[in-house]
């Protein structure tokens, strides 16, 4: 079934309680959002198997803390663009801004474009696939899940960074405190294969990559560390 | 008493005898000289649980006036004087309903053995009011064990999901904490077991430290909207507090409004933590006097006094603690410190346990240890096995419900039908320092420093 609501006329809450009640749904609905206009927290606490397109720009926290939800949007996105998301995937066609997948514990995240400042920052358990670069301070304190970045990153890369992983195929500006490059191995080559191919992004050679993660230096309290607490 | 020279009786007298002839240093005591040696030894910060333990000016400052000529009390037993207290009229479509104006504060799984969180559970149900979880996440069994569970947004966002947003009572999102404003958790990796690990989704046995900024939102604006998405996802059922350490409390309280606060919790210098650096705890953040005031001050000039409801913890002990806190301006006050003595924390009834450790009973801090005799500030399951959490929750209800007697006794005393009805003019204070803080007279004269001119 194919769905419309247009937030020209639509509020939010009655976009969100229509999402959220459609998530809930079989056989699985299919929707379609109009005129987002750059606005907050829409689509957020999708709880199901539902399609969404929102078609244009949307502001803070789109798809937030979704759960097995499809969300498509073909714009930008604001700060923290499925942030804590559990599971479900969200794809945004254009740009994001910062934060994008905050703390999120499942799912798959694409940005298409690149992603600003602090993308992945405390990720625990997501991937994150980015096709274009992303910023400074990106999966600072990163615990886990896998950061596949195919442009350049910025500045302190995976600052304290836990048990995430992080492919990068362009330069990095630098690696922040405890993030170190790692070998290549097949395992990375192959799950780094296959999380391309889920993100759509064709034509990227594997090997162009270099892996980096935490050298664990920091995970307990040692005087001979003193300078980086 | 021993009598033969050389017995530790002798050496006793020998040494009060010794020491009756030196004279210890104001600047270097021997507690500082403890410090300087264990720096210079460790090279490390020192780490600790609890709040601040120097002396600031507190509720004991303060007295209420009573009734007389000019005031009726109210007699006890016979004549009502009423506890309950709603918090999240503001926004929430399912405010909390308590049945007394004592709260119990945010205390992590992880922080707290299980069983000390399911007797904070029981307790707390049984005396009619809520827990608070803490940065961990939420457990099936402290949401089965507390009737009201309030659910922790914290920056490290730890176990956060929306299925335990979905069944939370209400929502608190930290901001700070009162004994380290400005400053994140810590869990050590003594305490940090199997299971702890995979609430957090850490590696196991790590020393864990939280982040102290949020990660997806920095000051009022952003949090205004985050706290719109938080309302979408539980179809703005849920009360929304925040959470914020005593620092610039007229400010921030006022920001806190203005995003969109249903309660707004603070935490005086006194609260405690389940580990931070001690510098930090000792010489961050103010005193939880002056905090609510200014927080008082700050809802009354927005005209939102009783309309956002305002918890105050940070050294909440008896009766009179929440009576002066509740005539001050707050709705509620929440307890951490006092509900863990009350489970046994500090018992004298173990000191050779706590000697055993290198501590004693009414000193013992090292809760970041995970080595707690009474089994609460623990992760070793031999331990928290010491604590019956059943008999735990008895003893926590006991001590809530002296705690609401108390207040209710000082609430009558001043004629009061509801302790909500107890106010800044029923105080005078002792002390010069208060009367400035608390704003209310010292005692025998119509002189508030800083506010009336002597």
């Amino acid at each position: 079934m194919s769905h419309t609501i247009d937030l020209a006329t639509a509020t939010t809450r009655e976009l969100n309680s229509a999402l959220q009640a459609a998530s809930k749904v079989t056989p699985k609905q299919n929707w379609t959002v109009h005129n987002p206009g750059g606005g907050h927290t829409l689509a957020v606490g999708l709880d199901g198997d539902v399609d969404v397109t929102i078609d244009g720009h949307v502001g803070y926290y789109c798809a937030g803390m979704n759960q097995r939800a499809n969300v498509t949007i073909t714009g930008n996105a604001g700060p923290g663009v499925a942030e804590n998301m559990m599971s479900g995937q969200v794809r945004i066609k254009g740009n994001a801004s910062q934060y994008a997948g905050a703390t999120a514990h499942g799912g798959l995240l694409v940005v298409e474009g690149s992603a600003s400042s602090r993308c992945g920052i405390s990720m625990k358990g997501v991937d994150i696939v980015v096709h274009g670069s992303i910023g400074h301070m990106s999966a600072f304190m990163a615990q886990s899940g896998r950061l596949v970045v195919c442009g350049d990153a910025g500045d302190a890369l995976g600052d304290s960074i836990y048990e995430a992983r992080i492919y990068v195929r362009g330069e990095v500006a630098s690696l922040g405190a405890d993030c170190v490059e790692q070998p290549l191995e097949q395992i990375h080559r192959d799950e780094l294969a296959q999380l391309l191919t889920n993100a759509g992004a064709v034509g990227v050679d594997v090997g162009d990559f270099r892996r980096y993660g935490s050298a664990r230096e920091l995970y307990h309290f040692k005087v001979d560390n003193a300078h980086a607490y | 008493m021993p009598t033969k020279p050389g017995d530790d009786g002798n050496d006793r007298v020998d040494a009060d005898e010794r020491r009756s002839r030196l004279r210890e240093s104001a600047t270097f005591p021997r507690n500082v000289i403890a410090e300087i040696q264990r720096a210079a030894e460790t090279g490390i910060y020192a780490i600790r649980g609890g709040g601040a333990k120097r002396s600031v000016p507190n509720f004991d400052d303060l007295l209420f006036l009573g009734a007389s000529m000019s005031r009726y009390p109210l007699e006890g037993y016979r004549e009502k004087c009423a506890t309950d207290v709603t918090l999240g009229t503001r926004f929430a479509s399912k405010p909390l309903h308590l049945k007394i104006p004592i709260t119990i504060a945010g205390m992590s799984f992880g922080a707290l053995s299980g069983a000390a969180k399911e007797a904070l559970g029981r307790g707390a149900s049984l005396a009619g009011t809520s827990t608070t979880t803490g940065d961990g996440g939420m457990t099936d069994e402290e949401r089965g064990h507390s009737q009201l569970l309030v659910y922790q947004l914290l920056p490290s966002r730890y176990g956060m999901n929306p299925d335990d947003l979905r069944r939370a009572d209400a929502i608190e999102v930290v901001v700070g904490q009162g004994a380290k404003p400005g400053g994140g958790g810590m869990l050590l990796g003594q305490k940090i077991s199997e299971r702890v690990a995979g609430m957090r989704d850490l590696p196991e046995g790590i020393d864990q430290r939280s982040a102290c900024r949020h990660p997806d939102w920095t000051g009022p604006d952003d949090l205004k909207i985050k706290i719109q998405e938080l309302r979408e996802i539980t179809n703005w059922e849920k009360p929304i507090f925040i959470k914020i350490g005593a620092a610039r409390t007229y400010f921030d309280t006022a920001l806190a409004v203005k995003a969109g606060a249903d309660v707004i919790v603070l935490d005086g210098m006194q609260g405690g933590t389940a580990a931070t650096q001690d510098v930090f705890i000792e010489h961050v953040g103010i005193p939880t006097l002056p905090a609510l005031r200014q927080a008082v001050d700050a809802l009354r000039e927005l005209d939102m006094h009783r309309k956002v409801q305002l918890v105050v913890s940070g050294g909440i002990r008896s009766g009179a603690d929440v009576a002066k806190a509740l005539a001050m301006g707050a709705d509620a006050v929440s307890i951490g410190a006092a509900a863990m003595i009350a489970l046994g924390d500090n018992s004298p009834e173990s000191e050779q346990a706590y000697n055993a450790i290198g501590s004693s009973a009414g000193y013992y801090d090292a809760w970041h240890e995970g080595r707690d005799p009474m089994g609460i500030s623990t992760q070793d399951e031999a331990l928290a096995a010491r604590l019956d959490p059943v008999l735990g929750g008895r003893r926590l209800a006991n001590y809530l419900n002296v705690l609401t007697l108390e207040t209710q006794t000082l609430a009558r005393a001043n004629g009061k039908s509801h302790v909500h009805n107890l106010e800044p003019e029923d105080l005078v204070a002792l002390t010069i320092e208060a009367a400035a803080m608390a704003r209310v007279p010292l005692a025998g004269t119509d002189w508030i420093p800083g506010h009336s001119k002597f």
